[in-house]
């Protein structure tokens, strides 16, 4: 496991994090955006090295996620639902 | 079917809802009101002789040969400019016109060399077939007289050629230039007898003057005048078969016009919904590269890169291919394979593609080029409109009456559809861009830009926003669109966030870079002008706030009410030819075709239903993903049809080192690309011209692509990845790509109505094509948006952390240029390159002498990725602290710059903003001479010692 991955991994997040701080509920759009587009093995990678150089909404994101409290689409781009719709 | 022109009705078509009847020559026809009596004649069957007309162009009346006698009317007036009345008796064939015209060709041809039976066009000339029609047979005026028979020929396109002394100064050339290009390059200087066809000043050339090489004139010109270069090579075509242009996402068809196996010339063909009979340099003559003697036609495999390439036979590549992949799969587990498929290919291919990987390999993880460029498109339209497309046609720019172009060059990067724009603005329509640097559009003959606001790099979101903020304050929004369409309380909630003082442009202007009252002004105009459309390309997605970008612009539509019918909407230009198609048909890891995830059930019921395979829930690596794991020893084999990443994609040493950490990379391609480079197996790949297949432009048009001649390699790429398929096990016999089609439809909701019947019969079809749509879907959400509501997003400027400081003081940012494409693989092997022959880096004349730099010098290019060097242009198109560069050559290595930022939401890298230094610098860098050294060693064929010249 390289250093550089995870680093790059945190970045990530908390890139995320900055562009969901605007919505209704911040840790639960991260938490789904990240379940949604990252394979398992990227996720645990994360959860691994801890909260160290996360922002506190990744840091309870990834809490949420490492609990398995996965939480339902929050936004129309991570809905199941819309993928499946006649308009693609 | 033997060769015969398009038919040509003389004058355009006209739109009109009331119909008139008139009789031609005794035929009755009904036609809209405004049609001329050349085109009604024409539709009935019947041909008025005529030269200066031609239904891609306005009516001109100059010949007087198409001379007509109207009942009740005096004298014989010209059918192309005479429209027809209810009622009217029209003769168009009499003894008396008969001898006016037969008067009027004669002049024609007393001034026209008699070489005939040598002419190039013999059998394919206007002026012949018209001399025929109208039954000449001597000429009493002889060439003793003055004439144009000595003048010189200008050959200096490498496409086509004029030869003035055919010319009958009809001006069809100079209408088509500045009617269908825009271009204005042409010219008929003089009058009378003196008159001639010029392009710009006296001393220009077609090749030094402004023409862009479109070919529009040559298709217009009715003699051998203004002729491809082709057609007096290898003669006259004999057949011809319609397909699509390979290249951009405009779509433009054509008509593959061939004599035997060889292509003689592509024509657009008029019936097509995306061109509308017109193309670019590159759709129409860059087409060399299909038989360019470096294209590799033969398999190729080798243990380890410092190897030279060994030719095998395809079962031999195959079995090695397959052997590999096993052997990884069994050692490392399936993730650590995958691939990648192409936009480039059609969707039939790079549907078999991610199938082979998803149900072969056995992972999701399959991604495709469109990552880099169209990723946050899908991501912002899918939240805020609920579906990932752009909304319109691209006729709908006829009805524009503002137009809002954003990170876009259409002229440069959509060159036909930018045609298209341009004729709408001609007639008026008000311009604003958004770009960094001033492109072509701001200023083009008979075209100014209201506003130009040429923001700093990287600050999209917060003009956007800016702009959102004088809307809203201003109470310019349509609050009864939005109290129908929208959600009412995310627009309140998104209505207050911007009209905060710190979105405002004044609070914004020293960030952005430009004057708040010209953000005030774009924004009235937007909101007020009209039928507002907005056009936006890679300048918005590739960026760290890509996808907020294009939620950004949703919003600005949504708040307007500019969704939902024709003149409006949100329209991304795709890069490449079948990026729309690519992103359709389930090439991202983490969704299925049609945009479905991959967690979802039903979904994957479906798929394994129809494959008779487990689908993994869970998403896989996308492509810097799979790089990092690559360079982790976690991921290990990669089959890449059609995309040369390591010099497309990001921060180069990256790439190669996570290639080179890989144990097998299949390389599928048409050439010894740079990702070869690090390639161990080598599938030879086909021409859009060698097979059969569909692609998807920007405007969902799904189009058919056909194969005009064999594949110089044996199979079309679709047969290569079901031999693979095979060879790794898996039982698949499509025998034709419309098996493939059928297989999509039964599996996308958006693609059940799509079939290759239905495609040859209509020409193309405008996905979503179900029930609800049965006849496809020109314009979305027309009566509402297609799915819920229209939903307001907040997008928050945060800056980019890629920012200036003392060792990098300017921002570089990145673009492409008409004649060439993307990564330049097909068109540096076309004569293409006389207008492009290196990349050249664009700074403001002040940034250069703080340096001490000129024109042409060449210049050291360093960011905290690497350096690379290149040569000068001092240019005010870049503003102060701003630079610029193309990327299609290999030498120049511009991603060796790009940094590994990306979008948040998607990671599309991050392109367009890498901060950078300039100095003085005499030649290659280090890393460009080792990475040639490396590349030259890399490609080595074993038995072509010294015949293989390196590739660049
Ligand atoms: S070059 Fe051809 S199109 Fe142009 S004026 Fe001469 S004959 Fe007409
Ligand atoms: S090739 Fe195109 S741009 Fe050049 S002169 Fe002809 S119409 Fe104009
Ligand atoms: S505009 Fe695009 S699709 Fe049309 S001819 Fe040019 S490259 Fe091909
Ligand atoms: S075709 Fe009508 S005047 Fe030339």
């Amino acid at each position: 496991m390289s250093g550089h991955t995870v680093e790059k991994l945190a970045y990530m997040a908390n890139q995320i994090a900055r562009n969901l701080v605007h919505d209704d509920k911040p840790v639960m759009a991260v938490a789904d955006h990240i379940v949604s587009f990252w394979t398992p093995r990227m996720i645990d990678m994360l959860i691994a090295q801890g909260s160290a150089g996360l922002d506190p909404v990744a840091v309870e994101a990834m809490a949420r996620v490492a609990d398995g409290r996965i939480p339902p689409p929050q936004t129309r781009a991570t809905d199941p639902a819309v993928h499946g719709s006649d308009a693609g | 079917m033997g060769y015969e022109r398009q038919a040509d009705f003389g004058t355009p078509e006209v739109r009109s809802d009331t119909q008139v009847t008139c009789s031609i020559d005794g035929r009755e026809v009904i036609v809209p009101v405004g049609t001329t009596v050349m085109r009604a004649a024409a539709l009935t069957g019947g041909s008025i002789p005529k030269l200066c007309a031609t239904d891609n162009l306005k009516q001109f009346g100059s010949c007087r040969l198409c001379l007509v006698e109207i009942d009740g009317m005096r004298g014989t007036p010209a059918s192309c400019t005479t429209p027809v009345a209810e009622g009217m008796k029209v003769h168009t064939q009499t003894p008396h016109l008969q001898k006016l015209r037969k008067g009027v060709m004669e002049l024609y041809i007393s001034d026209h060399p008699l070489d005939c039976l040598t002419c190039s066009a013999n059998n394919d000339c206007e002026l012949q077939d018209q001399a025929a029609a109208v039954g000449l047979r001597d000429v009493r005026y002889g060439y003793e007289g003055e004439n144009h028979l000595g003048a010189m020929p200008d050959i200096s396109n490498p496409y086509f050629d004029f030869d003035p002394s055919k010319c009958i100064v009809c001006s069809r050339c100079v209408r088509a230039c500045d009617e269908v290009q825009g271009t204005l390059a042409l010219t008929i200087d003089g009058r009378g007898f003196g008159s001639k066809v010029s392009a710009g000043l006296a001393s220009d050339s077609f090749l030094s003057s402004e023409c862009v090489s479109c070919g529009a004139c040559v298709q217009a010109c009715p003699t051998a005048t203004l002729q491809e270069k082709a057609v007096k090579e290898i003669g006259k075509p004999e057949r011809a078969v319609v397909t699509t242009c390979a290249y951009c996402g405009v779509g433009c068809t054509f008509r593959a016009e061939m004599r035997g196996e060889q292509l003689v010339r592509m024509v657009p063909w008029k019936d097509g919904k995306a061109n509308r009979g017109h193309s670019c340099v590159k759709g129409r003559f860059a087409w060399g590269y299909a038989q360019h003697q470096e294209r590799i036609l033969s398999p190729m495999i080798r243990e380890s890169i410092d190897q030279p390439w060994r030719e095998v036979s395809w079962e031999e590549a195959l079995t090695y291919a397959a052997g590999q992949i096993n052997r990884i799969r069994e050692t490392y587990g399936r993730n650590a394979l995958g691939g990648i498929t192409s936009s480039r290919c059609t969707n039939e291919e790079t549907f078999l593609v991610q199938k082979l990987i998803r149900a072969g390999f056995g992972t999701n993880n399959v991604d495709t080029c469109a990552r880099v460029c169209h990723s946050p498109t899908g991501y912002g339209l899918k939240t805020t409109f609920g579906t990932s497309a752009g909304t319109q046609d691209f006729d709908s720019v006829e009805d524009s009456d503002v137009i809002l172009v954003i990170g876009a060059n259409p002229t440069d990067g959509h060159p036909v559809f930018a045609s298209r724009m341009k004729r709408r603005l001609r007639q008026g329509a008000r311009l604003i861009v958004i770009d960094p640097r001033r492109t072509d559009l701001v200023r083009s003959p008979h075209i100014a830009a209201d506003y130009h606001l040429p923001l700093r790099p990287g600050t999209n979101v917060a003009i956007l926003t800016a702009i959102a903020h004088v809307i809203v304050t201003e109470s310019l929004a349509n609050e009864a669109f939005i109290r129908e369409r929208c959600d009412w309380d995310e627009y309140q909630h998104w209505a207050e966030f911007v009209s905060a003082e710190r979105n405002s442009p004044e609070f914004l202007a020293p960030v952005i870079g430009v004057d708040p009252e010209a953000i005030r002004g774009a924004a009235r105009l937007y909101a007020t002008g009209g039928n507002g459309a907005i056009y936006y390309g890679l300048g918005v997605t590739e960026h760290s706030q890509g996808s907020s970008t294009v939620m950004a612009i949703a919003n600005l539509a949504m708040a307007t009410g500019n969704i939902g019918r024709r003149g409006v909407g949100v329209n991304p230009l795709r890069g490449q030819n079948n990026v729309q198609g690519a992103c359709d048909m389930g090439s991202f890891p983490h969704e299925l075709s049609g945009y479905r995830h991959v967690s979802d059930k039903a979904t994957r019921d479906l798929f394994e239903a129809e494959w008779g395979v487990k689908i993994d829930p869970e998403p896989g690596l996308r492509i810097p993903n799979m790089l990092d794991a690559a360079t982790d020893g976690q991921f290990k084999a990669i089959y890449i049809q059609g995309e040369d990443i390591l010099q497309s994609d990001p921060d180069t040493k990256h790439v190669a080192a996570g290639l080179a950490a890989m144990e097998c990379v299949i390389v599928h391609d048409l050439f010894l690309n740079e990702t070869a480079n690090y390639a161990h197996v080598f599938l030879p790949g086909s021409t859009f011209l060698e097979k059969n297949g569909t692609f998807t432009n920007a405007e969902r048009r799904i189009q058919p692509v056909r194969k005009v001649m064999e594949p110089l390699n044996g199979y079309e790429d679709w047969q290569v990845t079901q031999e693979l398929a095979r060879a790794i096990g898996l039982d698949w016999n499509y025998t034709h790509p419309s098996e493939i089609m059928d297989e999509i439809a039964r599996l996308t909701p958006t693609f059940t109505g799509v079939n290759y019947k239905r495609l040859d019969a209509e020409g193309s079809l405008q996905w979503p094509v179900n029930d609800k749509a049965p006849d496809g879907s020109p314009i979305m959400h027309i009566e509402g948006f297609v799915r819920g509501k229209g939903k307001f997003v907040v997008t928050d400027y945060v800056p980019t952390d890629e920012r200036t400081g003392p060792r990098f003081p300017l921002l570089l940012t990145t673009g492409r240029i008409l004649s060439q494409y993307n990564v330049g693989a097909q068109t540096r092997r076309t004569a293409n390159v006389v207008w492009h022959e290196e990349d050249l880096l664009e700074i403001h004349p002040t940034d250069a002498e703080n340096r001490g730099l000129k024109s042409g010098d060449w210049v050291k290019l360093a960011s905290r990725s690497g350096e690379t060097t290149l040569r000068a242009l001092v240019t005010d198109r870049v503003a102060p602290g701003v630079v610029y560069t193309t990327f299609h050559h290999p030498a120049t290595q511009a991603n060796v710059v790009t940094t590994d930022y990306s979008d948040w939401a998607t990671n599309c890298p991050e392109y367009k903003v890498t901060a950078v230094q300039i100095t003085p610098s005499n030649g290659p860098t280090d890393w460009q001479e080792d990475y040639e050294a490396q590349a030259t060693l890399s490609r080595r064929i074993v038995g072509h010692e010294g015949a293989m010249e390196p590739a660049e």
